[in-house]
């Protein structure tokens, strides 16, 4: 039976992470980590969970540990946000080419400088390319929701891939909200064990972890990994539907509001995406034909599908909460339009940055952007292509 | 909004306001609502203006921005009017709370025009009597439930009680003081209460 409550969108993956009951959580517990640690470690001094709690000295040391104890046979995680994911980033490489299926609590928050500790996706988009599964949720549910999924991806053999699941710093860390949770013994049925199939603490079966690996080889390693991050697509969609039989809640790699008819969608991930569907529901009030696409699963990155449902549209607005400092545009501008471009799809998509370092992003930017788009396709007038939203003027 | 309202709070850091909003979230919640309580960081230190907001709503509430438009304010630390503009965008058929030990008519020309409802609690009196301290957010909490109608005085008392108990369980000789700051709010509220719509009630 589902219980209702409310709690902040840190307390809502702790609850998670207390119901599954890892085997071991190794985490720098302070600045720049979040509640996420010192609320895990309520629980277990507590009793209410056993899960190995390692205390470290830095967030290399985190990452590390988490590795070490998976590589082990361990159901491992940590949590992190902003500069912590940063002083990762060595180790985040390691946990994906060794086929780690860890986990991580990622609290979106920018990168310095100048120095800030608000939300923007700069942390988590830093760490696009290091091979981890990353899943975006828009409020505390799914914070939860994603969270409890994530190991049955992670784990799965035709997977075997590190997995982090974001939330939207302070916006809805530190927000408390309603919230549907599960009973614990369903958790814990959905999660299941984890038997892994090779682990280093086995002696009937020694495998090597991390080894050198000459040129011959390599390579093949690589593309490995490679194919089983194309192949955690269908992993996730497997894992949602399971979900939303449990749980009544539907995931996908994105999700479609009110696109179906939608001459303009804007494309937008995390927590602003219920500021735009507010904005639409208030748009197609006017008799605007609105949509929002709001993307959950950034990693594996659903290219193809994401052409086929703007194909029948007029113009997109793809909304970046990150400065890539290519001078091109943002992580996501550049693949939507990478995607509709070999799909054929050429639709006018105009790539905004928005929200950066905690800038707040409102239902009025959205009625600006959705008429900016209807301009420019109605007059034929030249939009530019990549620009900043909310900037002081 | 529809269906609901939203509530600005006013503060100093280290007084309370952020925790007041976590507060209003939580027991508007057991009545049923649907409910957002957030802070707005700044720089964390003792004393630097913060802001913090509620969203309370019959409907599920989607919207994940700042409040531009509330329908009540709280200004927390009377300090605050000479440096923050805490009238901004609030609606003249809203509702201002100021915590001071003025009267409406003092306050009211330091509220740059704004001709909607105003309300002082003396929450230094109030909190220094119930509690033996100044701790402004009991009060003030009391004084948004009592203007804003989220849920009737009798459920707020029932459910504040539960949640000091919660709250301070390792410190269970405030839960008394702050339970009497509650009530002693509302009395000195009551009259000027008299006659007013619930903001909750039109919404």
């Amino acid at each position: 039976m589902a219980r209702r409550d409310r709690m902040s969108g840190n307390e809502a993956v702790s609850y998670a992470i207390r119901q599954i009951n890892p085997d071991v959580m190794p985490a720098f517990p302070i600045t720049p980590s979040t509640e996420i640690p010192q609320m895990v470690s309520n629980y277990i001094a507590n009793g209410e969970m056993d899960t190995e709690f390692i205390p470290v000295e830095s967030e290399h040391s985190s990452m590390s540990a988490t590795i070490g104890a998976e590589a082990a046979g361990a159901r491992s995680l940590t949590a992190t946000s902003s500069a912590g994911l940063a002083l990762m980033w060595e180790e985040l490489l390691l946990a994906a080419s060794n086929r780690m299926p860890c986990a991580l609590a990622l609290v979106n928050r920018t990168l310095s400088g100048p120095i800030n500790i608000n939300c923007d996706h700069s942390d988590g988009m830093g760490a696009r390319d290091t091979g981890w599964i990353q899943i975006y949720a828009e409020n505390n549910q799914e914070a939860y929701d994603n969270f409890v999924q994530a190991y049955p991806i992670a784990e799965d053999a035709r997977v075997h891939l590190p997995i982090m699941i974001c939330q939207d710093g302070f916006i809805t860390s530190h927000a408390v909200e309603n919230i549907e949770l599960l009973e614990d013994d369903e958790v814990k049925a959905f999660v299941g064990e984890y038997h892994p199939e090779e682990f280093l603490l086995n002696p009937g079966k020694p495998i090597a972890v991390g080894p050198y690996s000459v040129s011959n080889y390599a390579m093949e390693a690589k593309k490995n990994q490679e194919l089983a991050l194309e192949r955690a697509k269908e992993v996730i969609l497997e894992v949602a539907q399971k979900y939303g039989e449990l749980s009544g809640r539907k995931y996908g790699l994105f999700e479609e509001y009110r696109t179906g008819d939608a001459d303009y969608i804007m494309l937008i991930m995390g927590s602003a995406a219920g500021t735009a569907k507010q904005a639409v529901d208030d748009l197609r009030d006017q008799g605007k034909k609105v949509g929002v696409i709001k993307l959950r699963v950034f990693r594996p990155f659903p290219a193809e599908e994401l052409a086929e449902a703007l194909r029948n549209c007029k113009a997109v607005a793809i909304m970046d909460r990150t400065e890539s400092y290519n001078g091109n545009g943002g992580p996501l501008g550049s693949e939507v339009t990478a995607g509709l471009y070999r799909k054929k799809v050429l639709i006018t998509a105009v790539n905004y940055i928005y929200g950066l370092a905690g800038r707040d992003f409102t239902v009025q930017d959205v009625y600006d952007i959705f008429a900016e788009l209807e301009n420019a396709v109605t007059n034929h007038t030249e939009v530019e292509q990549y620009q900043y939203i909310g900037l002081r003027k | 909004m529809k269906n609901g309202i939203e509530i600005r709070w006013h503060g100093r850091g280290g007084q309370g306001a952020k925790t007041a909003a976590l507060l209003l979230a939580d027991v508007a919640f057991k009545t049923g609502a649907n409910v957002q309580g957030f802070p707005e960081y700044g720089p964390e230190r003792m004393g630097a203006p913060i802001t913090a907001y509620n969203r309370i709503s019959r409907d599920v509430i989607r919207v994940h921005s700042n409040i531009y438009t509330p329908d009540l304010v709280v200004v927390v630390d009377e300090t605050l009017l000479e440096s923050v503009d805490v009238t901004a965008g609030l609606k003249e058929n809203g509702a201002l709370i100021v915590n001071t030990a003025k009267t409406v008519e003092e306050i009211r020309p330091h509220l740059k025009g704004y001709k909607g409802n105003v309300y002082t609690v003396d929450g230094r009196k109030i909190s220094v009597e119930a509690l033996g301290k100044y701790f402004p957010n009991s009060p003030m909490l009391a004084a948004a439930v009592a203007v804003s109608g989220v849920m009737d005085w009798d459920s707020f008392i029932h459910e504040m009680r539960a949640s000091y108990m919660h709250k301070f369980a390792k410190k269970p000789e405030v839960i008394d003081g702050n339970m009497k700051a509650l009530s002693m709010t509302y009395d000195a509220l009551k009259d000027a209460l008299k006659g007013q719509r619930k903001l909750m009630e039109t919404a």
